[in-house]
């Protein structure tokens, strides 16, 4: 059969409007971000961009307030991250059984990760007032006293870290649990015949088998994770004393708050190849594991 | 026997508790918004209260909030059809005739920091004369939205049995009548899904919206944001605001809880295993 051109050529018209629109919308601003990072500009009409070379580079690796948001950031990320696939893993385990009103907790549980994180963020800071807040009448109730959380240089990080695990570890234990379903019942069986403990039988069956899953979960919150921006920005804006500053507040802050486009760009470019690095190193994990197996 | 109805026990607990956990803050928001600031103050009145609707009448007299609503419907409508329009086709392109590399550029969009596509687009809407107003936050609302519809429908398309597709042939359809006739009345359930994330993602967005929404086109999340520089907080204005915004996303969840614990956790995994695998091929 003959078809007209449009048909003969389906697969290029279907992809080239998306095409398109990556090129135009994502491409460009990826290759804009990396050309300004060796400029200096300040968005002004009268000054054009002035080439700086490395200058922006080797100036963020002297500011302190950089070093200390790539610190913030790494700190965020390694908790945050551990905590929700340990905790997401405990309880894809838990709920993995039969129960009634199964489809309803899941339901509930899938409730923190698509709210609005600006809303939430809010309901937080409401939770974490120190004087008014949930979080100190509940630490009073068992004899601790009142902290001030988020308004604290020390407890900003992990007060909004709780925020994250709450919103995300959902979603890990979600995938876990669809990871559980799909495990074969055969090895299960035979370590009930040889009297195997329910804790021997997770970590020898459940663990291992497993593996791939966990780890698609954990590069998914990795990115996530690093990337954090609502929660943070709607609740300190990287405050007090810039001690919740992440890698992502500050470039904002660098970008649309001191106009400094340049060294804007030259953060976001380092902090694209601290994501890609460290995703592809849980590519790579993955790869091994499969060759392994 | 004694032992195992110890642990059934124990474990009901633990479910209740981690439930309880995960939804007090919705439980918190919810009373608060009914609570006067007094009422919010006070410790004895934690659930039991006289409810008051003034926070919410506030927020609509006082802040104009419909108009936000009506922002936030526009542009999460627009920005999900206008991704499904392109996202559809492309996505079947992919998965029928086997163009790979265009998953590989999904996963950079999910990997790139948004705030870098945030700087040039701010340049250039400026120069455009486009900074608050529908069409910029449409376009950057797509950027989350477009690779989530793709993704989700590239795995969908290849699920679809081939020999449907071929019967069509045979009886004469030409490969366009083919998607728009046979494949798109079959994929209902994933364009549900991808919709409906696709949706969930614009009407949370707040960092495009926060540069690129003004006066005009001032989105919810940005609207609720500006409730807190107002000198005093108004916690029980927040909390009511903080309702109106979560509801419609809470109640596409509630209704829609298997499509998008399938479009999330699916879709996601789909899209990092095939990059995966693109990789072992060169």
């Amino acid at each position: 059969m003959r078809y007209n051109w449009f048909d003969r050529n389906l697969k290029w018209v279907y992809i080239l409007p998306a095409l398109l629109f990556v090129l135009v919308m994502m491409l460009f601003p990826i290759l804009y971000t990396v050309w300004i990072s060796f400029y200096e500009w300040s968005m002004s009409a009268i000054t054009p961009p002035a080439f700086v070379g490395f200058a922006n580079y080797i100036a963020l690796f002297k500011d302190e307030r950089f070093l200390d948001a790539l610190f913030n950031t790494f700190y965020f990320t390694v908790v945050a991250l551990i905590a929700e696939v340990v905790l997401g893993l405990a309880i894809a385990v838990l709920l993995n059984r039969s129960f009634k009103g199964k489809n309803i907790a899941k339901t509930l549980f899938l409730l923190p990760m698509v709210a609005t994180p600006v809303a939430m963020g809010l309901v937080w800071m409401l939770i974490y007032e120190p004087t008014i807040g949930a979080a100190n009448t509940i630490l009073k109730a068992i004899g601790i006293h009142p902290q001030l959380f988020l308004a604290s240089m020390t407890q900003v990080v992990p007060s909004l870290i709780v925020v994250d695990i709450w919103q995300w570890t959902p979603m890990v234990a979600l995938i876990l649990m669809a990871g559980l379903s799909t495990l074969p019942a055969d090895p299960y069986e035979s370590a009930d015949v040889d009297g195997a403990t329910a804790w021997k039988k997770f970590v020898h069956i459940t663990l291992p088998l497993l593996k791939p899953t966990l780890i698609i979960a954990t590069m998914l919150r990795l990115i996530g994770v690093l990337k954090t921006f609502d929660i943070i920005y709607a609740t300190t804006q990287g405050g007090p004393n810039f001690k919740s500053e992440t890698l992502n507040i500050y470039s904002y802050v660098l970008g649309f708050q001191y106009f400094k486009l340049g060294s804007a760009s030259a953060l976001l470019v380092i902090f694209f190849l601290i994501v890609m690095a460290l995703t592809l190193l849980l590519i790579w994990m993955r790869k091994r594991l499969e060759a392994a197996s | 026997m004694k032992k195992k109805k110890r642990t059934k026990i124990l474990l009901a607990a633990l479910t209740v508790l981690v439930l309880v956990v995960f939804v007090f803050p919705f439980v918190w928001m919810l009373l608060a918004s009914f609570k006067t600031q007094s009422q919010i103050m006070s410790a004895d009145q934690t659930f039991i209260f006289t409810p008051t609707t003034d926070n919410y009448e506030s927020v609509f007299r006082q802040y104009d909030f419909l108009k936000y609503i009506v922002n936030s419907m526009i542009v999460a409508v627009a920005s999900t059809v206008l991704s499904l329009l392109l996202g559809l086709p492309a996505a079947y392109s992919v998965a029928r005739y086997r163009l790979q590399g265009f998953g590989l550029v999904i996963l950079v969009a999910r990997i790139v920091p948004g705030i870098s596509f945030l700087i040039p687009w701010y340049i250039i809407f400026s120069k455009l004369g486009l900074v608050d107003s529908y069409v910029s936050l449409v376009l950057s609302h797509m950027l989350v939205g477009l690779p989530f519809i793709v993704w989700i429908m590239i795995s969908f398309f290849e699920g679809l049995p081939h020999e449907v597709e071929e019967a069509g042939m045979i009886d004469g359809c030409s490969p366009h009548q083919v998607f728009r006739r046979i494949v798109l009345p079959m994929s209902g359930a994933g364009i549900i899904t991808s919709s409906l994330l696709s949706f969930i993602f614009s009407w949370n967005n707040f960092m495009f919206s926060i540069i690129l929404a003004g006066d005009k086109t001032k989105t919810l999340p940005i609207a609720v944001f500006n409730f807190m520089s107002y000198a005093e907080i108004n916690w029980g204005g927040l909390m009511a605001a903080a309702c109106i915004i979560t509801l419609p996303v809470l109640v596409i969840a509630l209704i829609a809880q298997r499509y998008v614990v399938n479009g999330l956790a699916a879709g996601a995994v789909k899209g990092i295993r095939s990059a995966g695998t693109r990789k072992r091929l060169h």
